[in-house]
């Protein structure tokens, strides 16, 4: 059966102030979809707390994620269920290596199922790896490095792209992944995403700019602005976003901007 | 409030007690050759002397440390060691009336304790030698064939006060004199166990020898006394480890270490201190260090109610190099007052300290350092860097960081932090999938990491293992 996730009517706060104000969305797994809008809108916001960020207060709504009450679980529970998030801002972990770091995530999904499980073996964990960074064209000494630590922009965010990869997540958000990066390093980012979607992997691209959908071909846009949903549709949706600007939407729905 | 944390700290400290019990905590029913009485005076010290059979010169040192020991005030400081109670110490308990070369002469139920512990497997695998000493005594000692052809000696003190009287009397109590402090004359008035290591010169024993020391009795005095001589150009590897069954009753260990570094020389030492968490651990350890030689203190303080220890390294001669690296644990009712000193006594001499420290559940460490540059120690150059993590809002980390300098033309460093866990780090962790305490676990690990990855990589094994132990079920 295809997995999908429900998000309906979710509203949600940091510190007291609302940010998302009835989030409705569905993604299945086989799709792409890119969520946009301007700073401040609640796109992060809304990624911040499918994953189950503990910063962000959910106020009401409900999050149904493979029929299951998303929003009753920790955020690790949410990982092994298939949940995966690909940080804006990757978080350093000095002293742990990526690879040390990517085998007790596997360990931790393989105890879920198994309790009793010894975990996966390391010729068969370096086997994996070895084969998914061959896939994206990741340097093999990447692996021996402390996760995120001292790393580019651009490495931080294909280590995120590596972690989905070995992880396998039925449904993936890739938070401004497209942020801070050069031409070049969106390129091979954009194109590791490409190999990786297909039929099992639903991916939702939250972006601010449309340069990263040159790369990524969602098959439905959603435009976010002050915490909700206004405008679904197809590519031409981006298109149009691109000619046009947020300036038409604003004034459609009577926002007034605000920065983050 | 208050009585509200005592309390959870005090089940927490049960539930820990009960796990160290499992693995390290067990004890033998005594079975033994001799146990002094309660309490310490000169008879106590006069059996001491005459069960080893020691020469006259040996038991006036020791009577004359006993008078100093009584003279000198507890120290006050540093931790709290107001909870010692001297009179109910027993200062000497001899286990068995030899010290055997075979495994299979140490008693049975001895060797039972060791073999638990992994001790004779390890020492089979990876060890160019092997000591045990078990209550006062080494109970087993023994190196590698090839290394005593070579003339590297490895025996128990009091072996080599027998074997090499000479040797020893030239270097005993010179690194650190019974006048050194309350604790170094204790162990100067009682010492027994612990071990005698000549590598002579240009030797160099590639893999480690060990000793393993181990208390099994309750309220028991432990006076480790160890004498290394590194000769010039030479190498070794020395590694010490500690385990204690848990009893409400506190028992002491009070080790002298005294290390020679020559010429050239190079000298590790690596203590795993994994005590039971009703032992007092107050060790002194010193290292004098010539022309070009190297000493390095490798130290992690895991277990133990209090520990106060500062590795210290003096460099007395141009080129010589000192280092200290070492991770302490607080977990509840723990303080570890740890930290290192070294002293810059000749020119272009060189030293780094890094301190790593990790509480949680109450706990307490402190950083105690002292970084001396004598008038005259040129171009000498030294860095210093603590940081402390602390894993919940009531542990406790200090810093007392002491820096004199007499010198103009050095170059000194000093960097210290306290750090949390951070949410975000947390956040990120469990969002691959990791439970809280994996996430955490895995964040103390990585603090941890530049500690471990100097350990050989058996002892970093265990040492992640042990830090595991420490972790599992922290309230994060």
């Amino acid at each position: 059966m295809v997995a999908a996730l429900e998000i309906r009517n979710l509203h949600a706060s940091v510190e007291g102030t609302p940010i998302l104000k009835g989030v409705n969305l569905t993604i299945k797994q086989g799709e792409t979809h890119a969520l946009m809008g301007p700073n401040g809108s609640g796109k992060s916001t809304l990624a911040n707390v499918l994953m189950g960020n503990p910063a962000y207060t959910v106020d009401s709504g409900q999050v149904i994620f493979d029929g299951v009450d998303l929003l009753e679980l920790e955020p690790d529970a949410r990982s092994r269920l298939g949940l995966f998030m690909a940080f804006q801002y990757p978080v350093a972990i000095p002293g742990v290596t990526l690879a040390n770091f990517l085998r007790s995530a596997i360990n931790a999904r393989r105890r879920d199922v198994d309790p009793a499980d010894k975990g996966i073996s390391i010729p068969e964990f370096r086997r994996l790896l070895m084969d998914k960074m061959n896939y994206l064209e990741i340097s093999p000494d990447f692996a021996s490095r402390y996760l995120n630590d001292g790393f580019s922009g651009g490495e931080k965010k294909r280590a995120e792209i590596l972690q989905m990869a070995v992880l396998q997540p039925k449904i993936a958000i890739l938070d401004e992944t497209d942020s801070g990066l050069d031409i070049d390093a969106l390129r091979i980012v954009a194109g590791g995403v490409n190999r990786l979607v297909g039929p099992d992997l639903g991916v939702l691209v939250i972006t601010h700019y449309k340069r990263i959908l040159d790369y990524i071909r969602p098959q439905y846009i959603h435009i976010m602005m002050d915490g909700r949903i206004v405008e679904s549709g197809g590519p031409e949706l981006a298109d149009q976003l691109e000619a046009e600007g947020y300036k038409p939407i604003f004034e459609k729905y009577g926002i007034v901007p605000t920065e983050e | 409030m208050v009585t509200d944390r005592l309390s959870q700290e005090e089940r927490e400290l049960k539930r820990l007690n009960a796990e160290y019990t499992e693995k390290y905590g067990f004890s033998d029913p005594e079975q033994y050759a001799f146990k002094s009485g309660k309490g310490l005076n000169a008879d106590v010290v006069r059996e001491i002397s005459r069960i080893k059979g020691e020469p006259e010169w040996m038991l006036e040192y020791r009577l004359k440390a006993l008078e100093v020991y009584l003279a000198k005030p507890v120290p006050t400081w540093g931790a709290d060691l107001s909870g010692i109670n001297y009179d109910e110490i027993h200062y000497y308990i001899r286990p068995h009336e030899r010290e055997e070369r075979t495994w299979d002469d140490v008693p049975e139920n001895i060797k039972r304790t060791f073999d638990r512990l992994g001790v004779p497997e390890a020492e089979r695998k990876f060890l160019a030698g092997l000591g045990a000493q078990y209550e006062s005594e080494m109970v087993y000692h023994s190196i590698r064939e090839d290394l005593e052809k070579q003339g590297v000696i490895f025996l128990s003190i009091d072996d080599g006060l027998k074997k090499h009287p000479e040797l020893f009397r030239e270097y005993f109590g010179t690194v650190v004199p019974m006048t050194d402090n309350k604790y170094a004359a204790l162990n100067s008035a009682v010492w027994s166990g612990g071990s005698f290591v000549y590598v002579p010169k240009g030797v160099h024993v590639q893999m480690p020898l060990q000793a393993y020391f181990r208390i099994n009795a309750e309220s028991m005095g432990q006076f480790e006394r160890t004498l290394i001589i590194v000769d010039e150009g030479a190498f070794m590897h020395y590694v010490e480890g500690c385990t204690a069954p848990t009893y409400s009753r506190d028992s002491l260990h009070t080790g002298v270490i005294e290390i020679i570094v020559k010429r050239g020389a190079r000298c590790r030492y690596t203590t795993i201190q994994n005590w039971s968490t009703n032992v007092y651990n107050l060790v002194t350890q010193r290292a004098l260090v010539y022309g070009d030689a190297t000493m390095e203190w490798v130290d992690a303080n895991l277990g133990s109610k209090v520990t106060m220890k500062y590795p210290s390294t003096y460099l007395l001669e141009p080129g010589a190099h000192g280092e200290v690296l070492s991770i302490a644990f607080a977990g509840a009712g723990q303080h570890q007052d740890a930290g290192g000193k070294v002293i810059h006594a000749a020119p272009n001499t060189s030293s780094q300290i890094i301190s790593k420290s990790i509480c949680k559940d109450g706990g307490r460490s402190s950083y105690r350092g002292l970084l001396k540059i004598h008038e005259g120690a040129e171009r000498s150059r030294s860095n210093v860097v603590c940081d402390a993590l602390l894993l919940d809002g009531h542990s406790q980390s200090d810093t007392y960081p002491y820096i004199e300098i007499e010198e103009q033309n050095v170059h000194v460093g000093h960097e210290a932090s306290v750090t949390k866990v951070s949410e975000d780090q947390l956040f990120y962790l469990m969002s691959r999938g990791l439970s809280e305490d994996e996430a955490n676990a895995m964040v103390v690990a990585g603090f941890i990491e530049p500690f471990v990855k100097e350990l050989p990589m058996e002892y970093a094994v265990e040492m992640n293992r042990l830090i595991r132990l420490q972790m599992e079920g922290s309230v994060g």
